[in-house]
């Protein structure tokens, strides 16, 4: 419960264009990517935003395509919100927040074709690479929902799977000595703009997001919107939604340039 | 592009017609009918072409488990499901991430419409059956959700109209159909409150250039007043005919 | 200043009814220059204010409603009611239990048990509190024999009409004691079965029309016409 001499003061601050941690409407908290600390995953990124930190680990394994895609790889993602996160997590499966996020970050990763999945068939029908996708939240303090899709990207884009062929019996030989990077294509930026009064603000701290109306996640690739996911018990006119949309654009292209200096992608 | 292999499917014919006949910017035929599950507080069916939803609203009513009742309003909570029979392969019933995920966004969706200020420690609960599925199921969800919340009499600030617009063979199409959703580019649901002009859900899944947002959301918000006009209709039928049939009734 | 509506027009959420400097009635909000319909209901214009009366919708319990409520729990010293709300009714047992004899010794399933209907009226409901009510005071108790029929609690004003009209009306045609309860449940009792039925028909009659001009005649008509058939 966030005291509503907070709230206030919140939007007291607002008003004049100020934010409780003194940032600027769009401005967005320090970045922080921290890649490959996880031996054992095939790729891993830890990313802070502000004090939100979450970690996205990549493994791979072969498995059987899906019948209407047999000669594309398999890309699985899954978040969990865990008590370690937040008071405010509790265990068990993810509830609807997780699962939401989750599909989000899924339909940015899909749509921007960030990972070309044809490259990760390895016999039409029989078997292809399936990327899983996990994403841990660590510290919840406000827009897991950028964090994530951050660490999930930064963690695709430094991953290096073995390699895998065919013997001459049509049986799938996997070599773990040898490893290659995943094809990537793009790289895809998540912003998420909320909505306090009349004002609209990017990447919200948690104090931002509890007493935000309305969200608008997008995620861009080449300057072009491939998913938006309003959320939030409340509306946005259309002049609103467009000027969201323009403002995360503005952001995305900020991120893209912070992401390609430390990962050095491109 | 994804998809690129299936190219080989022809969603707009070179009359500009889609797969079933329509327009790019025709909706598919939509059937309201208000009240119909006697049990529910408010309730509806529509039919959109061939996506077809049963919607009730139960409450407001005490809230179970206690804990979840809120001091200063009610709470709304909703259940979106399809039925294991309302697609091509049977589906488990239990509920999937997807049914998890939209039940969520239609409840946001519904949520800004609803004066839950009214009604502290109470709670109102929709739920939407999916009888058969033909694309547009969570627009058409809405639509039936609204119309079944107003029919129970609880107060709302508008109703809620929805709709979806896809891209197929590079052109906006309004009212998007399952094989359109297959295999075009891009789907876009879409639901306001056409009097207020507030979207309450949005949600895009596909490239679309900035410029074309904006178009597909005013095409959106333009087939939403429609239905809103459609949503009026139904709600009004039943006591419309009823006066009818007296005043004719007393004449005889 | 123009204005969308006239009298006894139906409405559903969202509609313009007016705009400029008409006052919002219940049921009507304003959004900007515009008023616009809160439920579906019917459209009441007197002078500058225009309202909607919903023709269905939840009781909301206020504080001197008479009301019904059904016993459906009871601990040592309250039993609790079913007011047909989202909000749960206390009795104190204190109400029933004659004050010479000691509440907690009592056996309270001896006074009411769980199913009986009781008339009460609301004396405290807030937003902090249970709904408590009273069953002390004139036509007020449990009900024995009669009749109990339930109707959608947003047609209760009409069922009253204008100074108890419509109710004073079916009562006299049927000599039936009536007691309407706000929230939707009216006990009749009556000299026979048959004027007993006689009252249920109309007020049945009120729930389905509720929202068509008119009803008082409609009502005198079918009560004189069951009545000399």
């Amino acid at each position: 419960m966030i005291p509503k001499i907070k709230r206030r003061q919140m939007l007291d601050m607002l008003s004049s264009g100020l934010r409780v941690d003194g940032r600027g409407l769009e401005d967005l908290r320090p970045v922080e990517i921290k890649c490959r600390s996880v031996n054992n995953a095939e790729g891993s990124a830890e990313v802070r935003l502000g004090k939100t930190l979450a970690i996205a680990g990549v493994k791979t394994s072969i498995g059987t395509p899906f019948a209407d895609t047999p000669d594309m790889g398999v890309l699985i993602v899954n978040a969990e919100f865990l008590p370690i996160a937040s008071p405010s997590f509790e265990p068990g499966p993810p509830d609807e927040n997780a699962i939401e996020l989750a599909r989000v970050i899924d339909r940015g990763l899909r749509r921007s074709e960030m990972i070309d999945l044809r490259q990760l068939c390895i016999l039409p029908g029989k078997a292809v690479w399936e990327l899983w996708v996990d994403i841990h939240a660590l510290n919840h303090d406000g827009n897991l929902m950028d964090t994530s899709a951050l660490a999930a990207v930064a963690a695709l884009l430094t991953s290096e799977v073995p390699k895998a062929m065919v013997n001459e019996k049509g049986e799938v030989i996997v070599n773990k000595n040898e490893k290659q990077k995943l094809p990537i294509k793009c790289i895809p930026i998540t912003i998420t703009v909320a909505k306090i009064g009349d004002k609209l603000l990017v990447d919200p701290c948690l104090d931002e997001e509890e007493v935000a109306d309305v969200f608008l996640t997008a995620t861009f690739v080449d300057d072009k919107v491939c998913t938006i996911q309003k959320r939030g018990e409340k509306g946005l006119t259309e002049e609103e939604t467009l000027k969201c949309l323009r403002v995360a654009q503005r952001k995305a292209r900020e991120l893209l340039k912070i992401v390609k200096e430390v990962i050095g992608y491109g | 592009m994804l998809n690129t292999k299936n190219k080989k499917i022809v969603l707009i014919d070179s009359d500009g017609r889609r797969v079933d006949g329509r327009r790019p910017d025709e909706m598919r035929d939509i059937k309201i009918k208000v009240g119909i599950l006697e049990n529910a507080d408010g309730s509806a069916y529509v039919e959109q072409g061939n996506t077809k939803i049963y919607a009730a609203v139960y409450g407001p009513r005490e809230v179970h488990p206690r804990h979840l009742a809120l001091p200063d309003r009610a709470i709304v909570r909703c259940r979106y499901h399809m039925t294991p029979f309302s697609v091509e392969e049977r589906k488990s019933p239990a509920p999937t991430r997807r049914e998890i995920e939209l039940s969520k966004v239609i409840r946001e969706a519904l949520t800004p419409a609803i004066v839950v200020e009214q009604f502290p420690f109470s709670s109102i609960d929709v739920f939407v059956e999916v009888i058969n599925a033909d694309g547009s199921t969570r627009c058409a969800s809405i639509v039936a959700a609204s119309v079944a919340l107003a029919s129970a009499g609880i107060p709302m600030r508008d109703l809620v109209a929805a709709c979806s617009i896809g891209k197929v063979d590079s052109v906006l199409v309004l009212d998007v159909t399952d094989i359109e959703d297959k295999y075009g580019e891009v789907d876009l649901p879409f639901a306001m409150m056409p009097n207020r002009g507030e979207i309450t859900l949005l949600q895009l899944d596909g490239v679309l250039r900035l410029e074309e947002l904006e178009k597909a959301i005013s095409m959106a918000t333009k087939a939403c007043k429609e239905i809103y006009e459609k949503q009026k209709k139904a709600l009004k039928e039943k006591y419309v005919e009823l006066r009818k049939a007296i005043i004719e009734g007393g004449k005889t | 200043m123009p204005i969308y509506v006239k009298d006894w027009d139906i409405v559903v959420p969202g509609e313009v009814l007016a705009e400029g400097e008409y006052i919002a009635g219940p049921y009507v909000y304003k959004d900007g220059n515009k008023l616009m319909a809160m439920a579906i209901g019917i459209v009441e214009c007197k002078k500058e204010v225009i309202k909607v009366v919903p023709l269905q919708g939840p009781y909301i319990p206020k504080v001197g409603d008479v009301i019904i409520g059904i016993v459906v729990d009871y601990s040592p010293t309250t039993y609790i009611l079913d007011i047909n709300s989202s909000y749960k009714a206390i009795l104190q047992a204190s109400e029933i239990i004659p004050p010479q004899r000691n509440v907690l010794a009592e056996d309270l399933a001896k006074y009411l048990d769980v199913g009986d209907a009781v008339i009460c009226k609301v004396v405290r409901f807030d937003k902090y509190s249970d709904v408590m009510l009273t069953c002390k005071g004139k036509d007020l108790g449990k009900i024995t024999e009669g009749r109990l029929i339930k109707v959608n609690p947003a047609k209760i004003p009409r069922l009253i009409g204008r100074k108890g009209s419509m109710i004073n009306l079916i009562k006299k045609e049927t000599e039936c004691k009536i007691v309407v309860g706000q929230n939707g449940f009216i006990w009749i009792k009556g000299k026979d079965s048959n004027s007993e039925a006689l009252a249920e028909k109309a007020i049945r009659k009120i729930d389905e029309e509720a929202h068509i001009s008119g009803l008082t005649q409609r009502i005198q008509l079918m009560l004189q016409l069951e009545k000399g058939g």
